[in-house]
């Protein structure tokens, strides 16, 4: 009898086990806290297809065998974009040989960008004597799909070149060559064979698809039949990823869910944007855009709010490093989004590193920095009180 | 004629396959109680199987298990594992020359490894000489890694993610032991092939010393034509502890190759060290090992490759009812926990003189009871900590373990 009741013992702990061991792991983190994430409303084709890219982009590491390098500055897109969040120093990338917009002169010595790391055997590329330089820190990669889905004509319709209104800003479209593989869609915008960049520190890249190739061939030295240039030899070579890859990554990029605000009811959190709006802060970093057609539903016609207008700004000798891109000036960058911007400190090791190479420790330092079209709101924010400094910064942590 | 040759064999087989089915006829090797077993005798202490006066011994062990583990929040469910199959067969080929070979099957017959093949040659108990596929003795671990040994479900961390569990190569090397009241020190020393770059370029993104268990090649040929070396010596107190001091270390990468010089020649080390005691008046079972690993990674490589790691594990054992349980007369029921810390890049960034984390800890609470000595059934609650290499938020994985592991 007694064996019995041990034997129903052991079996009532184990029924209690397998059917409570769910309970015993660790809960999902709040969706707003975390910025990785599909939009809502995919196809099931189409989660398969995100699923696809999310492994390609955050677990698919290049080894020798693979194709990486042989020189490289990252091993795996993962490694710059840790949680699909902005980057690290470790991982920010050096672009060189470009100081106005007669274009780069520096192609041959290996510009534009710097390949700073190398396999065993091999020598990373230095910067030739006398070409200038910029250091880029990885952005945050959520809600580029809705960016990318913006119509050319609403990022006209903000562009100010002349400085029209005469409010001190004006935002002009850098105007690229377009790639020989890009085919443009919608209701896009050419001038003299150029069309919009919106994807880059200086908007030098025109869709994701775009950012995604050159990120492969640049970043990791992984050649596709879209950038079938190798970086070490400059001949064209066998593509080391798949088309199919390449484009999975680049609808992962394209779904990745916009970041969501958080408490945005907090009181702080309402003062500190009317704060935000009134020191002219979103004259450029435009809280509402929307999206025009897209075959994915769910970019499709829809309002969001990333906080930029997709457009070139001068932000003053500062920020001045003497390189550039396309048609843009060594001291215009695009106006980076600021949505996810407080959760950036859990991609970057717990501390900040903002603007375009991570100069800038905290917020406050980032805004303080502003120079050139940003001038004055900075010296609106500056002129502040402490107690509305705050609220202005407890807005932006909660985006 | 050739049908009653047929005929004498086909009686031949019968009686044999009788005489198989005759289980008084098996003999277990006995089990060692002198108390003087240190990790390097791992190998030849199992429970084998003889059959009459056959000089061959047989055995084995197996390991499966049910889990349910989850991610911040994700899991994939139930799943059901057959981690490994274990056969042994030992030959005492003459007096003082025996060999013994370990081929491995895990997760299924996904990977087929031949772990240990080697002919052991006594010339004295200070000097025997082993050839053949030797285990390299780095750790206790590796020397003493059979499932039915521990009372958890996963291998620790350390010993299959920072140290390559259970590698083997091709070398050979001394080893000895001398007794003295009840005292016992033991020395080995081998040099086999070595490690190859996949240390370091790898689809782990971390330097990886298990990474270059995928070199199937090295059985057959070096990678660069540089010995590794592993050494170890042990000390023990039968009533005490043993404490075991390692060290495996060699060139990995390939720095020449048809005479022309292509790199500078990099070395992997490894130090490490093991303790294992059991207390006298609770009866409580210490085990624990530690590793120190340096790799010389060219300085233009990334930083996500560590030059130095380090980690280990410290496990303990408290058995709670040593009595008859359901019938199984030899019971022991034990309660354990193990706590893990591996961390694979110490060090900090050129970029900020910031911390390099890629670190993970674990605690495994476990209860597990043994019917006899060489099975045992055992449950596992897992909590583990992963930090990335920037020290973001650690992702969190917890959940049960259940399972077995026997020999046969």
């Amino acid at each position: 009898m007694k064996r019995i009741f041990t034997y129903f013992l052991i079996l009532a702990f184990g029924v209690v086990a397998v059917v409570s061991c769910k309970k015993m792991q660790p809960a999902a983190p709040a969706d707003e806290s975390i910025l990785d994430g599909p939009v809502e409303g995919l196809t099931s084709a189409q989660k398969i297809m995100f699923l696809r890219g999310d492994v390609a982009f955050n677990d698919e590491i290049f080894t020798a065998e693979t194709g990486l390098g042989p020189l490289f500055v990252a091993t795996s897109c993962g490694s710059c974009h840790a949680g699909d969040g902005k980057g690290h120093p470790f991982s920010t990338l050096t672009r060189f040989g470009q100081s106005d917009n007669t274009g780069n002169n520096f192609l041959a010595h290996g510009a534009p960008q710097l390949q700073s790391r190398a396999l065993p055997g091999f020598e990373p590329e230095q910067i030739p004597a006398g070409a200038t330089f910029s250091k880029f820190t990885p952005p945050a990669n959520t809600g580029m799909g809705f960016l990318e889905a913006v119509t050319d004509a609403d990022i006209m319709a903000m562009a100010d070149p002349t400085d029209a209104d005469g409010d001190g800003i004006s935002g002009v479209v850098n105007w690229v060559n377009i790639k020989s593989y890009i085919t443009l869609t919608g209701d896009y915008i050419t001038n003299n064979g150029k069309c919009i960049g919106r994807f880059g520190k200086k908007s030098g890249a025109h869709n994701l698809l775009q950012q995604t190739a050159s990120a492969y061939n640049q970043d990791m030295g992984i050649t596709s039949l879209y950038e079938p240039y190798d970086t070490y030899t400059g001949q064209e070579i066998d593509p080391e990823v798949s088309n199919q890859t390449l484009l999975d990554v680049v609808f992962y990029l394209q779904t990745l869910k916009a970041p969501i605000q958080r408490n945005p009811n907090n009181a702080d959190v309402i003062k500190g944007k009317e704060l935000f709006l009134q020191a002219d802060c979103g004259k450029c970093h435009q809280p509402t855009l929307k999206t025009g057609y897209s075959t994915i539903a769910p970019l499709a016609n829809k309002t969001f709010h990333p906080y930029t207008d997709l457009l070139l700004h001068d932000m003053g000798t500062a920020l001045d490093d003497g390189y550039t891109e396309g048609n843009a000036t060594t001291a215009e960058w695009r106006t980076p989004a600021l949505w996810g911007l407080g959760l950036s400190k859990n991609s970057q090791g717990g501390a900040y590193f903002l603007l375009h190479d991570g100069r800038a420790h905290s917020i406050e330092e980032a805004i303080l920095l502003h120079g050139g079209e940003a001038t004055g709101s900075r010296s609106k924010y500056a002129a502040l009180p402490e107690t509305d400094k705050k609220k202005l910064l407890t807005f932006l942590e909660s985006l | 004629m050739m049908r009653i040759g047929l005929l004498s064999l086909l009686c031949m087989v019968c009686m044999t396959a009788t005489a198989q089915i005759d289980t008084t006829l098996l003999r277990r090797k006995p089990k060692d109680t002198t108390g003087m077993l240190m990790n390097m005798d791992a190998v030849y202490s199992r429970p084998f199987l003889s059959v009459g006066k056959l000089p061959v011994a047989l055995g084995g062990y197996l390991e499966a298990n049910w889990q349910h583990l989850g991610t911040d929040g994700i899991t994939e469910g139930h799943q059901f594992q057959m981690k490994r199959m274990t056969l042994f067969v030992a030959s005492g080929i003459a007096r003082r020359l025996k060999f013994l070979s370990e081929l491995e099957f895990e997760d299924g017959t996904k990977e087929i490894n031949i772990e240990f093949a080697a002919l052991d040659m006594e010339f004295h108990p200070l000097l025997n000489l082993r050839g053949g596929i030797i285990m390299n003795p780095i750790g206790a671990f590796n020397q003493n890694h059979d499932g039915p040994k521990w009372e958890f479900v996963d291998r620790p961390t350390s010993a299959v993610a920072l140290l390559p569990a259970t590698y083997s190569n091709v070398g050979f090397g001394v080893y000895g032991k001398q007794y003295s009241k009840d005292w016992v020190v033991a020395y080995e020393a081998y040099l086999s092939n070595g490690f190859d770059d996949r240390i370091i370029d790898n689809n782990t993104g971390r330097t990886s010393l298990p990474a270059t268990k995928l070199n199937k090649n090295r059985f057959e040929e070096s990678f660069n034509g540089m010995p590794l070396a592993t050494v170890k010596g042990a000390i023990k107190h039968r009533k005490i502890a043993e404490v075991g001091v390692s060290y495996m270390g060699g060139v990995y990468n390939k720095f020449e190759n048809d005479g022309m010089l292509l790199d500078a020649r990099r070395r992997a080390d490894v130090f490490a060290i093991d303790a294992n005691s059991t207390l006298p008046v609770t009866n409580t079972f210490i085990n624990a090992e530690w590793a120190w690993i340096q790799v010389d990674v060219p300085p233009t490589y990334s930083q996500q490759y560590g030059k130095r790691q380090q980690g280990g594990f410290v496990d303990i054992v408290q058995p709670v009812y040593s009595k008859p349980l359901l019938g199984f007369e030899q019971s022991v029921v034990n309660i354990a926990c193990r706590l893990e810390y591996v961390d694979w890049n110490v060090g900090t960034f050129d970029q900020t003189g910031g911390n390099i984390a890629d670190h993970f800890m674990s605690i495994v609470p476990a209860i597990s009871w043994r019917p006899g000595s060489q099975t045992v059934i055992r449950i596992n609650y897992r909590y583990n900590l992963q930090t990335d290499l920037l020290g973001n938020p650690a992702s969190r994985t917890a959940g049960l373990q259940a399972g077995f592991s026997s020999y046969f």
